[in-house]
């Protein structure tokens, strides 16, 4: 039995409503822990209040210098004492999700004995880079609780100016959609920097993500350094069966509005079954007796919204791989950034081919940790620099893949240009 | 010397890294691992997952508040245990879904869910779980909750997550403070500070690094000075946009306000290439007041957006595709917001935001 609870009006609203409440989770908590009763207090004033009374501070492992967020109190009274004294220390500890989040339960279980002895027992599926968050430990029990995760074979996640934690969509283990083993990327990447994820040296942090497909489950656009979305060279696939079941479910309203009306490139075209041509990029299927649709895959841009609406009946392609954008991040400091395209196209279907892709990542870190201002971004560098010198220090060829639109401006020398045109003669020639 | 041989042996960590995922794959997903061919949703909640090999997977999603107690991790393993097959994932999206290889036991599994006020939902076109963040649980910046925040508001939608009825999937995200850990989304509610830092000029010299707070400054308006004798920074108040990134590097800066910082809304964040490229989300409204337990006005405002795309959007319209089709005039108009001048970018690269042409909507 724990102390008895402070007084939380403000929290026992949270309690009302249909939505699982995490107040009624910290209450049941704080049945058995004065710890967990103080941290209540604590929160209790801060919805009073307005105002958040945690300060960072200087708490790790044995070994590492990241991973633990460092929690202490800033709620002091006149004596400069912890007004809840019990939850004084409240740090989190970072851990490193299996890729796609799957996990059985007795893994599980084992966390929350783990947790229930020597933390709050409050644990969050996930924050937002992906890690586990084991919420509140004290400093004293942070290594011992880290020591029984890590046997388990669960390893610290990124914190500070470090590599970050990462993240995959369920992808190959369950998604037709998916276009490489976004599971395989996932390890084979990350693996490759646990020297950076766990001793923060880098400018400032650095986040990869993976998603299988450009419906980009992983948000992996907008929030990723370096962003692995899977993709596609050849032709759509379809399947006859499943596009006529589609058809006579949905019908030819919905064909024309939700999909051909829909199609970015207008590429997507449904057509009398007489007058479909065949070739090459031509992908082609019968929804009825007498209508097919007709695809050309020369101006498809992978957006995948045929592919969502007719699951099945169209399928992404067979020379899968995936595109590869560096330099997204959120607002500050000079606005947010979506990734832009450096690789088009990279196959991931080997060991050899993903090796590559470890190849290019370590050669980004490596050009960041040289090259970025103290608290830059990778996107923010490049944004800084230029995109065609980042593609010139990681010896890309530029493509036209990578632009929206050519230069709208003449502000740039080009004494050099018959020489670039000599080079790119001059490899085409090669090939 | 001495000290060090009286220490106690730490233990050195293993750095095992990413854990491999095929040890808690459900089997069937393991058997089949890249080898799918489609799936379609039976009911709001459900996934069925179909393999080339003709082996099938039902997948049951359900929500949760993220941060959990162990009793209710272990309630849903039970769950899992007793009416799953053991194997369990997490979304992005903190919902959980249980996978199973037998369709008997979803309609058994859901009872059992609901029974313990587990919402089944979160699939297709439905308004799924609010990416959020750690708000005053347990951020040092915060200028909001997180969790009370998404319970307040997931209390208000819970039905539109338990059906697929909107015109496309929606995504929400709360945000604590500007730097939006909570990310791109159909709606995203982030805190917007109103009012310049107050500094403590007693505490500056002794806690922040001077140089790189005022190197973190987006609109250069942090400056050294003397004050009252001591080392410390001062704003240009004309030039201070109330961003608070000086916060987390020098606390002393005070950016958090009970009343000043008030909470915004932001409409149209896709990080999904289906139909148009990804896009980011664009503020339509803010000076709502950050009004804990329950934040009743930003919920006000929100359903009241989720209200009139429902309405008006077309079948497959993520909100940023809706808007394109019907114009920012009509947005404003429909949904009553009130269009400021504060809504018209003047950061960089904002001229690409303004009208250069004649294509208005009357």
């Amino acid at each position: 039995m724990a102390k008895k609870l402070h007084d939380t009006p403000n929290l026992d609203e949270l309690e009302k409503g249909e939505w699982p409440s995490f107040v009624t989770g910290l209450k049941e908590l704080a049945k058995e822990k004065d710890y967990v009763v103080d941290l209540l207090g604590q929160l209790e004033t801060s919805y009073k209040n307005r105002k958040g009374y945690w300060k960072g501070g200087t708490v790790g492992v044995y070994g590492y210098g990241g991973g633990v967020i460092p929690r202490f109190t800033e709620l002091k009274d006149e004596a400069g004492q912890p007004v809840f004294k019990d939850a004084a220390e409240f740090h989190t500890i970072r851990v490193m999700p299996p890729p796609g989040m799957h996990y059985d339960t007795a893994i599980l279980r084992k966390f929350c004995d783990i947790w229930d002895q020597h933390g709050s027992g409050l644990i969050a599926f996930h924050g937002q880079s992906g890690d586990i968050m084991f919420q509140g430990a004290t400093t004293e029990n942070v290594q011992k609780a880290f020591d029984e995760i890590n046997e388990l074979g669960f390893d610290l996640g990124g914190a500070g100016p470090a590599v970050r934690t990462s993240m995959s969509c369920v992808g190959a283990a369950r998604c037709e959609q998916s276009c490489y083993d976004e599971a395989r990327a996932h390890r084979s990447v990350l693996n490759t920097f646990l020297d950076d994820i766990h001793r923060p040296s880098l400018p400032y942090k650095f986040k990869f993500k993976f998603s299988g497909c450009p419906n980009d489950c992983m948000d992996s656009v907008q929030r990723a350094d370096m962003a692995v979305i899977g993709t596609w060279r050849d032709n759509i696939r379809t399947d006859e069966g499943l596009a006529k079941k589609w058809f006579a479910k949905h019908g030819m309203d919905e064909l024309v509005n939700d999909v051909v009306a829909r199609c970015p490139t207008k590429t997507f075209q449904v057509k009398e079954i007489g007058k479909i041509k065949a070739g090459e990029h031509i992908s082609s299927v019968a929804v009825s007796d007498t209508h097919a649709v007709e695809i050309n895959n020369q101006d498809c841009v992978r957006c995948m919204h045929c592919i969502n609406v007719m699951t099945g009946a169209l399928a992404t392609g067979s020379d899968k791989g995936a595109t590869v954008l560096i330099g997204g991040k959120s607002h500050l400091k000079i606005g947010g950034l979506m990734g832009t395209v450096v690789i088009p196209f990279i196959k991931l279907d080997t060991e050899e081919n993903v090796e590559k892709l470890v190849d290019f990542a370590q050669r980004t870190i490596e050009f960041f940790a040289e090259n970025a201002l103290e608290h830059e971004r990778t996107g923010e560098m490049i944004e800084r620099i230029g995109l065609a010198n980042f593609l010139d220090a990681m010896e890309i060829d530029v493509d036209p893949a990578m632009v929206s639109s050519p230069r709208m401006n003449p502000y740039v020398r080009t004494d050099g240009w018959d020489d670039e045109v000599a080079k790119i003669n001059a490899k085409k020639q090669a090939a | 010397m001495n000290q060090a041989v009286t220490k106690p042996q730490m233990r050195k960590p293993k750095e095992t890294g990413v854990p491999d995922n095929k040890q808690y794959l459900h089997p069937t997903l393991l058997k089949n691992y890249g080898d799918w061919r489609y799936h379609d949703r039976p009911r709001p909640g459900v996934l069925h997952h179909v393999a080339n090999s003709g082996d099938e997977v039902w997948t049951v999603r359900a929500g949760t508040a993220r941060q959990m107690d162990v009793y209710t991790i272990r309630l849903l393993c039970d769950i899992a245990d007793n009416f799953a097959e053991g194997r369990v994932r997490f979304t992005i999206r903190s919902n959980i879904e249980f996978i199973v290889s037998d369709e008997a036991k979803v309609a058994p599994m859901i009872a059992e869910l609901e029974k313990h006020g587990f919402p089944v939902g979160g699939t297709g076109n439905s308004i799924t779980m609010i990416a959020h963040t750690q708000g005053w649980l347990h951020c040092d910046i915060p200028g909001t909750d997180a969790s009370g925040v998404v319970k307040s508001l997931m209390d208000e939608l819970i039905v539109e997550f338990k059906r697929e009825e909107m015109p496309n999937r929606v995504h929400l995200s709360t945000s604590c403070c500007e730097i939006n850990c909570g990310g791109q989304a159909d709606i995203a509610i982030i805190v917007q500070h109103t009012k310049p830092p107050v500094i403590n000029h007693e505490l500056v010299a002794n806690v922040c690094e001077r140089p790189a707070v005022v190197a973190r400054c987006p609109v250069a308006a942090i400056r050294p000075a003397m004050v009252n004798g001591k080392p410390s920074l001062e704003i240009d108040e004309s030039k201070c946009m109330c961003c608070g990134a000086c916060y987390p590097p020098c606390p002393p800066m005070q950016i958090n306000d009970p009343e000043y910082s008030k909470l915004a809304i932001w409409v149209g964040g896709k990080n999904s290439n289906a139909r148009g490229k990804p896009t980011f989300m664009k503020m339509v409204a803010s000076g709502l007041p950050n009004n804990a337990p329950r934040w009743p006005e930003v919920a006000a405002a929100v359903k009241n957006i989720l209200t009139v795309y429902k309405d008006d959007a077309r079948p497959w319209e993520r909100i940023a595709d809706w808007i394109d089709r019907i114009g920012w005039p009509r947005f404003f108009e429909k949904t009553g917001l009130p269009f400021t001048k504060y809504l018209i970018d003047d950061w960089r690269g904002s001229r690409y935001n303004l009208n250069a042409s004649t294509h208005i909507r009357f």
